[in-house]
Formats: C-alpha cells, sequence, structure tokens
C-alpha cells in the first residue's frame, strides 16, 4: 500500500484511533491503538506451513477462527487466563455428539462472515481441516491428538451443518478443536490460488491471511513489525476494544525494557524472569507470571547410559538437586515450585505437582552406595545455548552439588539448532535439562509425550510397562471415569519413584502491561489481543 | 581503451573464479554444519514421518550432488531460494535488509571519518600537542570498548534517561511509513518525494546506532591517518617540496595528505566489510532490521539457503568493494596514472 492510499483510507476511519497520524507522539499510541514489543520474529501468516515458528502462532488466533474456543477466568492474582474447563462457541454456535458417541455435528452461525463478507460455511471448515491433516508436519500431529486424522472424518451435512466423524471416543477431540491449528480458512479465496505444486495454497495464505478473526493483518514487515487492524464486523465474538495493535520485534532484551519503562510500549511480551521480578510492584506496571500449565521444567537422566539404568542411581540425584537455589537463581522465584511433595503416592491427579524429592545429600550418598557408585562416576551434563538463561545458572548448581556427592559432571554447551535433534530425535545426551509443556491440560497426555518409549519428549529413553498400559487406557478415557483417577494416581506414583524426569520447577509466563488492560494468558503462550482495552 | 580501463576489466574478471568458489565453499560449509534442519524446522511436536515429509519438501532428501545441481540451476535463475526461518524468499530478504545495514554502515563511516581523518592528520602535524592526546585517548576508548556495550549504554543516557532520542525501534518509528521504495535507503527515498519529515526521522533513528558504530571504526581510522601522515611527513619529496620555500599548507595537504590517504584508504575498505557483518550486535540492541542478524539467525537455525545467499551477496560486495577501492587508488595514486 502506499503511503498516501494508506492515509487517505484512514481519514476515513477517523483520525483519533490512528497511529500512523504524524501529529502523534510515540508514546502517546492510546486511543485504542496498543503497541506490543517482542523478542521473537513472526516469519509466517499461516500456521499450517512447514517452518512456520511459535510466536507467529498468534496470527492463528488473532486473525482466523475456530469451530469452538475456551472459556475465560480470573487466576487467584487477579490476572486473566483462558478457562480449560469450559468451551464456547465460536464459528459453531451450538454442537452435539451422537448418542453412540461415533460423532459430533456443528451448527454454524448463519450469520458467521469471513473479513472479505462472505459467509463461512460448512465446505470452508471441511477444506480447512482435511487441510490441517494433509499437509504433514506439526498441524498433522497437533490434529492427530484429538484422533483427527484423515479427511474422510470431516463430514458437509448442509451449509450450516458440519460433522466430525470420529474414529474413537476422546475427551481430547473437543478441546483439541480450541487450540490455534484448526482455524478455519476462507476456501473459496484460498481455491483461487491452488497449483499443481501447491495444492493447500500454502504459499498465497503463507502472507496473505483470509479469516474471519477478530482483528486483519493490515502491514506486516517480516523481522520488523506486524500491524493488526480490528475487523469491525467480526461475526465470532464482541469486537475488540482496540482499534490497533501493532507487535514491533525489539530483539534485545535492555532495549525492550527501557521501551516499556519509558512507556512507549504498552506491552511487553514474554519478560525474562530476572525482569519481571525487578519491575513488580512499580507504579502503572502490571507483572502478570502466569505458571505454565502442563509444563515442568526437568533434569532427565538418560536411561540408555549406564549408571541411569540403576533407579537408585537416578533417586540419589534427584536428592541432590539443590531445589530452592535453581528456583531462585535460575527463575527468580517466578513459577512453582516442583520439589517437596509430602508424599511418595499422590492424593490427587492435580498435575505437575511437587515431586517427593528434596535436597538431602545424605540420603543421595547412601543410594549411591547401595547402586556401587560409591566412588561416584563422571558423566556430561548437555544445555541447550539458547535457553542459556535459566540452563546455565541450573546446571552450574546441579554439578556443584553432584560434585558433592562425588558424581563429576561437566557441562556441555550445545547450539540451538542441534538441541532438538540431540536431545529429542536422537535422544543421545546421558543428562541434559529438558521443557516440554503440553498444550492440551491432561496428565495423561503429558505422560504420552513424555514417558512412552519412543515418543518425542521422551529424552530419558525410559520405558516402563504399566506406563505403557495405562497411558493408553486413559489417554481418551473421560477425566469422570470412575477408573480415571486410580490409573492416573498409579502412573504419577510410578514417574516419582523411577524418576526418569526430575522436575525442578513449573515455569511461569511473564507479560508485562501498562496503560491498558485485557491480557489473557493462553496454553499456547502467544499473543491473544482479541480481549484489549485502553 | 586506455590502461585504466583495461586495469578495471581485468580486475573484474579476476573476481569471477573467486564468486564460483565461493558458492562452491558456501554449499559445502552450510551442509557440513551439525544439526539437522528438517528436524528443527518439523517444530516441536514432529514425529518421524513429519521429519521426513519437511526433508522431502526441502529437497534435502536427494545426495548432496543433486542438491548442489538444483542450487546452481536456480542460482542461474536469479533464485537464491526460500529461507525457511524467516519465510521469505532470500533475495527479498537481502534487497531488503542490505540497505539498512548499508544506510547504517555508511553513515557511521561517513560521520567517523568527519572525525578521524582530520583528527589523525592534525594529530600527526602538532605530534604530541594536546589535540595528538585527545586522538590517543579517543582511540584507546573506541577500540576497548565492545559495540554491544557503547550502544546500551547511549541507549540508557539518551533514550531512557534524557530522552531526547527517539525509541529504539529499528528504521523508523511506528508513527511514519516507510517511504515507497526506490534506493531502499529511508533518507534518500523520502527525500525524493520531498517528505522532509520522515526522512528527519529515518535522521534521528540513525543517529545512535551510527555514533556507536563510528565510534568504534574511529580508532583504526584515526591511528592510521596519523601514522601514515607522520610518515608521509618524514620523508624526502616533503623535505624538498619544504627546502623549495612551499607554503606550509601546500605541503602538508597538496603532498603528504594525498599520499598518505592510499593505506587509509586501504583501512577504510577493510573496515567497511568488516563493519557490514559485524554489527550484528549494534543491530541487536536498536531493533535495526540488518544482514548482520538476519546472517547469525539462519547460521543458528541451519537455514541454508539464507547462509548461502547471505555469503554470496557478502561475496560480491566484497568484489566491488575491492575494484571501488583498486579505482580510487587509480585516482589517488600518482604511480598509476596514465603518462
Amino acid at each position: 500500500m502506499r503511503r498516501r492510499d494508506f492515509l487517505k483510507g484512514a481519514t476515513v476511519l477517523g483520525a483519533g484511533a490512528l497511529p500512523f497520524i504524524r501529529s502523534l507522539p510515540a508514546s502517546a499510541a492510546t486511543d485504542g491503538v496498543v503497541v506490543v514489543a517482542m523478542g521473537q520474529t513472526i516469519n509466517s501468516l499461516d500456521i499450517h506451513r512447514s517452518g512456520t515458528n511459535r510466536p507467529s502462532y498468534q496470527v492463528a488466533v488473532n486473525v482466523y477462527d475456530r469451530l469452538v474456543s475456551f472459556g475465560t477466568k480470573t487466576m487467584p492474582d487477579g490476572s486473566l487466563s483462558y478457562d480449560y474447563s469450559v468451551i464456547e462457541p465460536e464459528v459453531a454456535e451450538s454442537w452435539e455428539f451422537a448418542a453412540d458417541g461415533s460423532a459430533i455435528t456443528f451448527k454454524l452461525r448463519p450469520e458467521g462472515k469471513f473479513q472479505d463478507g462472505s459467509p463461512i460455511t460448512a465446505e470452508d471448515v471441511k477444506w480447512s481441516f482435511d487441510r490441517a491433516v494433509s499437509v504433514g508436519g506439526f498441524p498433522t500431529v497437533q490434529m492427530k491428538a484429538g484422533s483427527l486424522e484423515k479427511p474422510e472424518q470431516f463430514e458437509v451435512v448442509d451449509e450450516f451443518t458440519f460433522k466430525i466423524n470420529l474414529l474413537r471416543p476422546s475427551k481430547l477431540t473437543l478441546p483439541d478443536l480450541a487450540v490455534p491449528v484448526p482455524m478455519i480458512i476462507n476456501a473459496k479465496v484460498a481455491k483461487e490460488h491452488i497449483t499443481s505444486d501447491d495444492p493447500w495454497a500454502t504459499e498465497y495464505l503463507h502472507k496473505t491471511p483470509a479469516g474471519s478473526g477478530a482483528f486483519k493483518v493490515v502491514r506486516w514487515d517480516p523481522g520488523q513489525q506486524l500491524v493488526y487492524e480490528r475487523n469491525d464486523g467480526w461475526t465470532s465474538g464482541p469486537v475488540p476494544a482496540v482499534k490497533r495493535v501493532i507487535v514491533r520485534e525489539v530483539p534485545s532484551q535492555a532495549t525492550r525494557r527501557a521501551l516499556f519503562e519509558r512507556g512507549d510500549i504498552q506491552v511487553s511480551f514474554d519478560i525474562p524472569n530476572k525482569d519481571a521480578k525487578e519491575l513488580s510492584g512499580t507504579d502503572g506496571l502490571t507483572i502478570a507470571s502466569t505458571p505454565v500449565e502442563n509444563a515442568i521444567y526437568c533434569l532427565n537422566p538418560n536411561l540408555s547410559f549406564e549408571p541411569f539404568k540403576d533407579k537408585k542411581v537416578r533417586q540419589a540425584i534427584a536428592w541432590s538437586v539443590p531445589y530452592e537455589d535453581i528456583f531462585q537463581t535460575a527463575a527468580y522465584g517466578r513459577g512453582v515450585p516442583m520439589w517437596g511433595g509430602p508424599s511418595a503416592t499422590p492424593s490427587d491427579i492435580a498435575w505437575p505437582q511437587p515431586f517427593p524429592y528434596s535436597t538431602d545429600l545424605d540420603k543421595a550418598k547412601a543410594l549411591l552406595e547401595e547402586a556401587g557408585y560409591k566412588d561416584g562416576f563422571e558423566v556430561p551434563l548437555s544445555i541447550a545455548l539458547d535457553q542459556s538463561d535459566w540452563m546455565e545458572p541450573t546446571a552450574l548448581l546441579v554439578q556443584e552439588n553432584l560434585a558433592k556427592i562425588g558424581i563429576k559432571a561437566t557441562i556441555e554447551k550445545i547450539p540451538g539448532a542441534n538441541w532438538r535433534t540431540a536431545s529429542l530425535v536422537e535422544k543421545r545426551l546421558p543428562l541434559h535439562l529438558e521443557t516440554f509443556g503440553g498444550w492440551l491440560n491432561y496428565p495423561c497426555y503429558y505422560f504420552f509425550w513424555a514417558y512412552l518409549e519412543g515418543h518425542l519428549f521422551n529424552s530419558s529413553n525410559y520405558r516402563n510397562e504399566e506406563i505403557e498400559t495405562l497411558t493408553g487406557e486413559t489417554l481418551y478415557l473421560p477425566v469422570d471415569h470412575p477408573d480415571y483417577a486410580p490409573k492416573i494416581k498409579r502412573m504419577i506414583e510410578i514417574a516419582w519413584d523411577e524418576v526418569p524426569r526430575i522436575a525442578l520447577f513449573q515455569p511461569a509466563l511473564n507479560v508485562g502491561t501498562r496503560d491498558m488492560s485485557g491480557y489473557e494468558y493462553w496454553f499456547h503462550r502467544q499473543l491473544d489481543a482479541r480481549g484489549f482495552k485502553t | 581503451m586506455g590502461p585504466r580501463t583495461k586495469l578495471v576489466l581485468y580486475r573484474t574478471l579476476q573476481a569471477l573464479p573467486a564468486l564460483v568458489g565461493v558458492v562452491i565453499v558456501s554449499f559445502i560449509l552450510t551442509r557440513m554444519l551439525p544439526g539437522d534442519p528438517a528436524a528443527y524446522f518439523a517444530g516441536p511436536a514432529a514425529t518421524e514421518t513429519s521429519i521426513a515429509e519437511i526433508r522431502a519438501a526441502m529437497g534435502l532428501d536427494h545426495p548432496l550432488p543433486v542438491q548442489f545441481l538444483h542450487y546452481v540451476q536456480d542460482l542461474v535463475g536469479g533464485d537464491l531460494g526460500n529461507s525457511l526461518s524467516t519465510g521469505q524468499p532470500v533475495v527479498e530478504e537481502l534487497t531488503r535488509r542490505l540497505p539498512a545495514s548499508l544506510e547504517l554502515t555508511l553513515t557511521a563511516l561517513l560521520l567517523s571519518c568527519a572525525i578521524a581523518l582530520p583528527m589523525g592528520v592534525a594529530a600527526a602535524v602538532h605530534q604530541g600537542s594536546w589535540i595528538d592526546h585527545v586522538c590517543r585517548g579517543l582511540v584507546t576508548a573506541g577500540v576497548s570498548l565492545p559495540t554491544f556495550f557503547t550502544g546500551i549504554v547511549l541507549v540508557y543516557v539518551f533514550y531512557y534517561l534524557l530522552g531526547w532520542a527517539p525509541s529504539p525501534l529499528g528504521r523508523l518509528d511506528f508513527i511514519y511509513l516507510s517511504p515507497p521504495e526506490v534506493t531502499g535507503f529511508y533518507i534518500i527515498d523520502a527525500l525524493l518525494i520531498g517528505d522532509v519529515e520522515t526522512a528527519m526521522g529515518a535522521v534521528r533513528q540513525l543517529i545512535l546506532p551510527a555514533s556507536t558504530l563510528a565510534l568504534f571504526t574511529l580508532a583504526p581510522l584515526a591511528r592510521m591517518a596519523r601514522a601514515a601522515m607522520l610518515q608521509a611527513l618524514s620523508s624526502d619529496y616533503i623535505r624538498t617540496a619544504r627546502a623549495a620555500g612551499l607554503g606550509e599548507g601546500q605541503v602538508v595537504f597538496g603532498y603528504a595528505f594525498q599520499n598518505a590517504m592510499l593505506p587509509v584508504i586501504t583501512t577504510l575498505g577493510m573496515v567497511f566489510s568488516f563493519m557490514l557483518g559485524a554489527n550484528v550486535l549494534v543491530e541487536k540492541v536498536f531493533s535495526w532490521p540488518g544482514i548482520g542478524s538476519y546472517a547469525v539467525e539462519a547460521l543458528v537455525v541451519s537455514d541454508y539457503a539464507a547462509v548461502q545467499g547471505f555469503v554470496l551477496a557478502m561475496a560480491i560486495l566484497f568484489v566491488l568493494l575491492n575494484l571501488v577501492i583498486d579505482i580510487l587508488y587509480t585516482l589517488v595514486d600518482p604511480r598509476t596514472r596514465e603518462g
């Protein structure tokens, strides 16, 4: 868009709401405009494309709608969070399960409109879902988590009725429709850009969103900024209170902090724990630190390597970790402690909950002696360079205490690009730090990814027959089923006793806001601007 | 064809084997990087099959010679491929980011030349005087302060404390729209459409990062200017000129300065090329969308196309730069003049 055309269009919309009017000072981006700074870069406007990075997921949230969404709840500290227990209508106005549980039928809002004004029909939903399960890579894996695996499952009943035939009844299906991936794309627009090489219009949608969401993308300068403008005709929820949201990419932490303190930005997204701690309590600044659901930062001994095959050695390490120091030094006390649980048997199925270990070097030494490693051993302790902000202090503290029980650990730093391959794909790191968090907030979902043999986040190469069976049995079972809680408790008990993953703490997502309200935490840990108010 | 034109043509031809070498070496080197880009780009929840799908989509399932063939084919067609990490064609990205880096680097270089050259010359002419000491102090500060540190200090003082500088948010504050692209240099492009205000906005954004870089490049330039000037002033032809009764101005600027410029131009060329790739830290502090941070981020995630494109662009730039310096030489150096 040429500058002049842009300004011409802008005057029609009313000068008060515009950020690009030159007379407006940089700091006064108020009156319906919110400026957000984040450290990472958005690399695509299409979450289904291979190579799309995490920060780009926010486009799927703000620019596209899904059939359903999660509710909102207020946290104990007064901040807002999405509510996992409530599924709300978005594009669908209602839905019902077939009596035999073999299908879900969604009634779409007849008044539902895409941003170009065309109606949202069941055809669009089907095309979008077909795309998500067919393009491969992350979207396909995520759909599969909800037992959404092949196009034949998705059926257009009539213009506004859409049916999903279920492969199996699963409690994960409906929540999986509310994650960013199954977004609804304007199929009429997308189909015009299909080529024989590109049957899913990935090249077009990569740069040009075609959604029905609360915001439109009016400008995207890759590596610099993304500008959202309110979709005044949003049909899937209340039209946002802010006119425009400007997301600026500011790689330097120090610069982000200066901008935030000076008031030139209203939201500083994902601020480091250290800054969050120092800025909390400053007048006019609100720092929301929300524990990341279903996520634990862990120290993982790898069972493919000799000393760690012995449960006692793993337990010895779990007793040697200086938990409190790590929590204060690496996390600056933001997050939830995951040590010092009162009993070796869980009393409920909350997850994550504190593991029954704490720092007790005598116990650790005794266990090592029992295992026949009285004189200790040597082991590399691997960390990822791109996560060194918390991994490095953690590794140093772990190393120090391991030395006290005779284990000589050498810290090995691995570049970010190799980290994934080394730790998760090849699973070849003897002792390392790991950060898995599950989008779908169920303990069985966490176990599925992190404790089953061969699964991606089981970087410890752990295998336990009972956990294999129990996870399979609980994964699709409703939470209120009488068998669910006992089975989950048993799984947690085994995971605690055998400790293939030593829990350190539950991390927190820190977001700073000023001169605005309405920030809401989401499990995807990306910006959701729909509730912003100034 | 004059000997000078011949020289220029010869130098250009000499650059071709170098470019071919760069294409081959950058291809092999990026493939030798550890790490599996397919696994990286498949995302956090990828399975074996989805990684394999990505690998095929990236063309990484072919043997290396075939991959190289595809790369050269695309290259001949002017296609440097798509960067996976930024999701953009590499050519597009480079044409957007290179002007940003060039604008910053050239401004910094002009700034540091404007200070370093007069200071170096003055220090040499008045050796041991106060100006010599000031020069020495500034040079020492310049080399010993790392750029990211200077950058953060400047942001802290002039933006955070005093509020004089605009927010360190890249090339333009968000109240301005970038001018229609002609040269890619925001100041020039804005002036071309007569938009003085946007040009001033771009200048304001430039001041701090350019000063940071200038302080860093000041040191080698001032030192080289001083040393070359001292050497020139103590040479025979200056003694002869002075003995012949020429005026001091004519001696210093007419003879000594012109001869002292040769090593300074060489240093300038080196400093310039070094700065283009090495100002990553300044780019990070000032959110500058330059080519250095692009290359580093691409390297970290083994983004082959982007790394190769960057290396190639830099190689071409170096060749051009060397050419320009050679031409400057022929202009400055009396020995290469046509008889």
